[in-house]
């Protein structure tokens, strides 16, 4: 209804967001066009070619830094997506002593620089003799993605129907079960998403990784720091739009199997 | 039975008490654990003494507090506020006409546009720098283009400059600025801006008085999105500065890798923990903590 009363955009605003998405993809159209370059320089554009699309399988230390990086992602936000699931169902079912001290806690690495986490983990890290390795990198990580993991659920448990739950119970159902069979898959959606932010946030971090990470657990964005004052290996740019086509691939997939499943409710 | 039903509630108060801690205990020991008492580590080793071979001596001081007023730091300091301020003030100036627009697109494109904004994320943002640097330095794409066509006769320096730095923090916070004011600006009720015009008020008037007001708690938890993370941003200043512009972040990060002056780095980042605090406590006042996420 709303909607009808606004007068359309005038040109002028179609341009202005057009300039601002340029301003946005230039440098992704840059890297995606140089990862097809027969030149390494990235300076002139010579011909088209896959060759750097072979090359990026063939060195082992990218793709060691790869896996590193999806392997830290996942496991980083699967711990997150349990504590944070957990903790938000607490959060909202029950008052409790310091339940505004968590919610406090919460907010922190959300707001403050990754550069302090980073520093604070390598501190007591080190305080407390645990070398830096591939479990330093997952409990920094799960620090600073647990947070959003529990706003996103949290916005969604709040238009949520108690009595659902309530009527598991009074069917007999009991508190492990009724998590289990009742609010768990209710709150699904909302753990997806958050899950996606947690890889999200995880596969892009440079500040935190670089000051917890061991000497032979380079992930990708350490490995790209290391190179980016000088130039980036053209196997760099070519992994890099791969994994920008596999997201738009895996979003469409998403939109369309999920647009299918809304048809079959509504039917 | 008054007594066997003080029993059962008890009993189920005890219950109770099992699942919170079930639920709730492995979260709260985990950011304690990990989070409150590394903080809690870092201001205290920043009143404590250097030691010799770049551990920490335990004895207190203020020396590390005191060394923040020598003008050398007190110029990084300096600036790196006021490049986070400038990145925020035009991040601000970008994305407001842009998230202001895009609160008009009907509702089933505005949600594609959204996810165009966060798509970037996806390649790794010290790529998308890098690619900016293909673009804009001495013999990148620019430069090369205007020579060619014979519109200068040598390139122009835009890397490695004081102003590189700025374009990068502005390229690389801007959509923390867009997702907060775009929140703030799809709730706005279209009722009130109309009811400004029947009551006579022109658009400008309608702007700042009605709908600028209404629009401040996505404002600030933009700001606030973009303000902190420039102040710690080192990586940023490393790659569009070059060796040229030193900050807060890379002092705090050269304190603490490459001198070794944990102590010192600590303090420096107190700095940072500070402005944090006080910049949530502020915002709590305007808006929903949940916002900002």
């Amino acid at each position: 209804m709303k909607r009808k009363q606004k007068k359309p955009l005038g040109p002028l605003s179609y341009v202005y967001l057009a300039l601002v998405y340029l301003f946005l993809y230039l440098p992704i159209f840059m890297v995606i066009a140089y990862s097809f370059n027969t030149n390494d320089n990235n300076l002139v554009f010579e011909g088209f070619t896959l060759k750097w699309y072979g090359e990026m399988f063939r060195d082992d230390s990218l793709m060691a830094s790869f896996w590193l990086t999806i392997k830290l992602a996942l496991v980083s936000t699967i711990i997150s997506v349990v504590l944070g699931t957990l903790a938000t169902i607490g959060m909202h079912r029950y008052e409790f002593k310091l339940k505004k001290t968590l919610d406090g806690m919460l907010y922190i690495p959300i707001v403050i620089p990754e550069l302090v986490i980073g520093i604070a983990s390598l501190a007591t890290f080190t305080f407390m003799n645990i070398s830096m390795s591939f479990w330093t990198l997952v409990i920094a990580h799960v620090t600073f993605c647990v947070p959003f993991i529990v706003i996103t659920l949290r916005a969604r448990i709040a238009d949520f129907d108690k009595s659902i739950e309530e009527a598991a119970m009074d069917l007999g159902a009991n508190q492990l079960h009724t998590l289990k069979r009742v609010t768990i898959p209710m709150l699904m959606p909302g753990i997806i998403s958050g899950a996606l932010l947690s890889i999200t946030l995880s596969l892009d971090d440079v500040i935190i990784s670089y000051f917890v990470t061991g000497a032979g657990e380079m992930t990708l964005p350490i490995k790209v720091y290391g190179m980016a004052r000088g130039k980036i290996a053209t196997e760099v740019y070519a992994l890099s739009s791969s994994m920008i086509l596999c997201t738009i691939l895996g979003y469409l997939v998403f939109i369309f199997a999920s647009g299918k499943r809304n048809k079959k409710t509504v039917s | 039975m008054a007594k066997s039903l003080a029993n059962a509630k008890s009993r189920r108060n005890n219950q109770n008490n099992k699942v919170i801690a079930a639920l709730v205990g492995p979260l709260s020991f985990w950011l304690v654990l990990f989070l409150a008492l590394p903080l809690i580590y870092v201001v205290l080793i920043s009143f404590m003494n250097k030691g010799t071979y770049g551990g920490i001596d335990w004895t207190f001081t203020l020396k590390n507090y005191i060394d923040l007023w020598n003008p050398s730091y007190g110029k990084v300091i300096w600036k790196s506020i006021a490049l986070a301020f400038n990145t925020s003030l035009i991040c601000l100036l970008i994305s407001y006409p842009f998230s202001f627009i895009l609160s008009w697109v009907q509702e089933k494109y505005r949600g594609f546009l959204i996810l165009l904004i966060m798509l970037p994320f996806w390649i790794n943002e010290l790529i998308r720098l890098n690619g900016w640097s293909n673009i804009l330095r001495d013999s990148g794409i620019i430069n090369r283009f205007l020579l060619e066509l014979g519109i200068i006769d040598s390139p122009i320096t835009m890397m490695y400059t004081d102003g590189a730095t700025l374009f990068g923090m502005v390229y690389a916070f801007f959509p923390f600025m867009v997702l907060p004011l775009n929140t703030s600006l799809s709730k706005l009720d279209v009722t009130l801006i109309e009811a400004s015009y029947d009551l006579g008020a022109s658009k400008l008037h309608t702007f700042f008085r009605v709908i600028l007001p209404l629009t401040y708690p996505g404002i600030f938890a933009g700001t606030i999105q973009v303000f902190i993370p420039s102040l710690g941003a080192f990586y940023i200043a490393d790659v569009m500065g070059g060796g040229n512009s030193t900050l807060l972040g890379n002092l705090i990060k050269d304190q603490f890798l490459t001198a070794r002056n944990w102590p010192g780095g600590a303090a420096f980042s107190v700095i940072l923990i500070i402005f944090t605090l006080i910049m949530m406590k502020l915002y709590s006042k305007v808006g929903d903590l949940d916002d900002l996420a």
